[in-house]
């Protein structure tokens, strides 16, 4: 009896404490009038943990945690709907965010846009690159990095790799960002044997993995030998190419851990010194550029740690190219280059280097790979 | 005791028991997440303050419930003749994209509300048109409905990707395949003085008016009279395939305006986004809801605040994102289980009692 009354009278306490907790919260300005802790607002469209994009954006988000006088706010499997406005107004208004990173592509137009327009005062800056002067607003940025310079790397080592000379891509899309990530895996692999097709299959979503682990064995059973991809999650395609004795490159963040093996290299982004860059510019109030590109000369992008398999010739090889593309006279588009229906789209003599912004509406792949539009 | 009261008990059995369920299941969630080590009083007062403590927070709530409304008559109504219908995903879909298609076809310069009916009207059709054709698969052809309407969402958000990476493709639009924009000028606004846009009062204006066609018309009484018995009501002369159809025409017309708002007031274009899972939603709705269009409001309700809580609750105690799928999965089990409750109280029934 006694102890029955014992855990009456707890229940009864949580109860109040529960009641005055809401009270309080009720009441409470939201907003901290002592703004001297800059609250960083990070949304994600899948799973922070999930060797992929989100993955590579949850690390870079991690890096800010370490600097004094900054709080990171963190929500993952936010689709890009109503819900991702609600998810910024949420952080505004609850958390006191300032400056916010939605960084699914899918969140600028018109989610973000939106909220920019609704919030003046704060910072939106998004990933993808979409920023036009004149016609978004001001408190808005992008950024994006020429993550194709690392896959011409991976392609070369992919080069070497390959026995069959057959190599495969896992691809989303057939949109002009992973069309491009194709097309310079493959000129990659084909300056070390021209002779060097790279099959691709399209899963029609960012994130399937049930197709993906299909598209890698079909791959396999194809007589591919070097696997890679551009998926929202690499995980399955690398997990599977290692179980099926493939070798693979990562993409977005390292997924050597799951390849143990197979792993060569990978196409990996440095997020981590861009929102640094960016938090130290908004911390000491200086202007925040409205873009922000670059490849691995400016280290938006990186490349994995060799694996094992990578041998001393491909890593040489590698190496030399990307020690041209810090200097910065590698240029992958370089005429002549012929597209896989036999058009010739760039004509020899000419050139498109990396911020050309005709590779931005690539609808077309190179000769030697396999698949279309 | 007198009649009017005996009435008022019986009644009340219908709204204690789901809120005692519920009660239950956050009981249920509270061990849950002490056992993930977060203290529970914590996480019920951030879910509260997330999903209804401030302004801003009962409007995120009501944004996120307004698609689910409309999502849930889908399953609602055509449970009223017996049928299980979980398309609602693929009437909200074909109803965004038709409301586009309509959208673009009208030459530039027609008035807006004038744009805005026609969507709505293009969006209705469509969506009806799919789920009826799951109704008539159902009665002329003996299809399961379940399965149908299921395997025709498939079919409904494959034609939406090729028709947005294809046919219907805006050019402008690179890495994110849309048709082209509807025009700002086109889009439906908020609800003056708060914000959350126009398709919570559709929503709540179609659940009244689907009640009121269940409860209080003969059309109804004859739609539930084949949900009771379909034999008994063909024998008795009823057009079971006419209010079968008309039904589910009805139930998939509220999807396709929910489909409607989600591109008029949110994206302004019709692409991949539009199948963000609200059909799938709005059938765990539908059910919580015991069916009942009215009670379809307040479950709504409920479930965006869940859904508008779940933010903070990654934010501030850094539990994962399925921490409110667990939560809704419990509330879910809970409440079906409750349903073999009814009628075993007596105090709901003091008649019997005596």
């Amino acid at each position: 009896m006694a102890s029955k009354f014992t855990i009456d009278r707890r229940a009864v306490l949580r109860g109040i404490a529960a009641g005055g907790a809401l009270g309080a919260s009720a009441t409470l300005p939201f907003r901290p009038a002592f703004a001297k802790t800059t609250t960083v607002g990070f949304i994600y469209v899948g799973a922070r943990d999930d060797y992929g994009y989100n993955q590579a954006h949850a690390e870079g988000a991690a890096a800010l945690k370490s600097l004094p006088g900054i709080k990171v706010v963190e929500e993952e499997n936010v689709p890009e709907t109503v819900a991702v406005q609600k998810t910024m107004e949420s952080m505004i208004n609850l958390d006191g965010a300032t400056l916010l990173f939605p960084t699914s592509f899918g969140y600028f137009d018109p989610h973000m846009l939106k909220m920019a327009k609704k919030y003046p005062d704060l910072t939106f800056l998004h990933c993808g690159g979409l920023w036009t002067a004149g016609k978004h607003p001001k408190n808005t940025g992008s950024y994006f990095g020429y993550i194709d310079e690392a896959q011409y790397l991976s392609g070369i080592v992919a080069g070497y790799a390959s026995k069959s000379k057959k190599l495969g891509f896992v691809a989303a899309k057939p949109i002009p960002q992973v069309l491009r990530n194709i097309n310079s895996f493959t000129l990659g692999a084909q300056s070390v044997d021209p002779t060097i097709t790279c099959q691709v299959i399209f899963t029609g979503e960012w994130s399937m993995p049930v197709k993906e682990a299909e598209a890698t064995n079909s791959l396999a059973d194809q007589g591919v030998d070097v696997v890679t991809c551009h998926v929202d999650g690499p995980k399955v395609v690398v997990e599977t190419a290692e179980k099926r004795g493939l070798y693979t490159c990562g993409y977005h963040a390292s997924q050597a851990p799951l390849a143990p093996k197979g792993y060569l290299t990978g196409a990996e982004w440095n997020w981590s010194k861009v929102y640094t860059d960016y938090v130290n510019l908004f911390t000491a109030g200086k202007p925040i550029p409205n873009l922000v590109r670059g490849g691995l000369k400016e280290g938006i992008v990186k490349t994995s740690a060799y694996g094992p398999a990578a041998s001393a010739e491909a890593r040489k090889h590698a190496d030399a190219v990307k020690a041209k593309f810090m200097a910065g006279d590698m240029v992958i588009y370089k005429g002549p280059i012929e597209t896989n229906d036999g058009k010739t789209i760039v004509a020899a003599g000419t050139s498109h280097g990396q911020t050309d912004i005709w590779l931005e509406s690539m609808d077309w792949l190179v000769k030697g790979v396999i698949g279309g539009t | 005791m007198p009649g009017f009261a005996v009435r008022l008990l019986g009644a009340s059995e219908a709204l204690v028991l789901p809120l005692a369920a519920l009660a239950a299941s956050m009981v249920l969630f509270g061990i849950f997440v002490t056992l993930a080590g977060v203290d529970p009083v914590e996480v019920f007062a951030l879910m509260y303050k997330g999903a209804f403590g401030t302004a801003f927070s009962i409007q995120n709530t009501l944004q996120r419930a307004a698609p689910l409304v409309l999502a849930a008559l889908c399953t609602a109504l055509p449970a009223q003749l017996g049928l299980v219908i979980i398309g609602g995903e693929g009437a909200l879909v074909m109803g965004g994209l038709t409301a586009v298609a309509a959208a673009l076809a009208l030459p530039a310069g027609t008035p807006p509300l004038a744009v805005q009916i026609a969507m709505a009207a293009a969006g209705m059709a469509a969506g009806g048109a799919w789920i009826a054709l799951s109704g008539a698969l159902r009665h002329f052809r003996g299809v399961n409905e379940t399965i149908s309407s299921l395997l025709l969402t498939y079919i409904a958000i494959a034609i939406l990707n090729h028709m947005v990476s294809g046919p219907m493709r805006d050019p402008a639009s690179l890495n994110k395949p849309s048709t082209p924009p509807i025009g700002d000028a086109n889009m439906i606004g908020s609800i003056p003085g708060m914000d959350v846009h126009w398709g919570l009062v559709f929503g709540i204006v179609f659940c009244i008016g689907a009640w009121v066609l269940m409860d209080r018309t003969t059309f109804g009484f004859a739609a539930r009279m084949v949900g009771g018995n379909v034999r008994a009501a063909a024998m008795s002369g009823l057009p079971v395939g006419r209010l079968l159809i008309i039904t589910c025409f009805i139930a998939g017309a509220a999807a396709g305006l929910a489909g409607m708002v989600e591109v008029a007031a949110v994206h302004g274009a019709a692409n991949a986004p539009l199948a963000a899972g609200y059909g799938y939603t709005g059938i765990l709705v539908a059910f919580l809801a015991r069916q009942n269009p009215l009670a379809v409001i307040p479950v709504a309700i409920l479930l965006g605040g869940i859904d508008a809580s779940g933010g903070l609750l990654q934010r501030r105690l850094d539990l994962p994102d399925a921490t409110v799928m667990v939560l809704q999965g419990i509330i879910f089990v809970v409440i079906l289980a409750s349903e073999t409750l009814y009628g075993r109280f007596r105090v709901f029934n003091p008649k019997e009692a005596a």
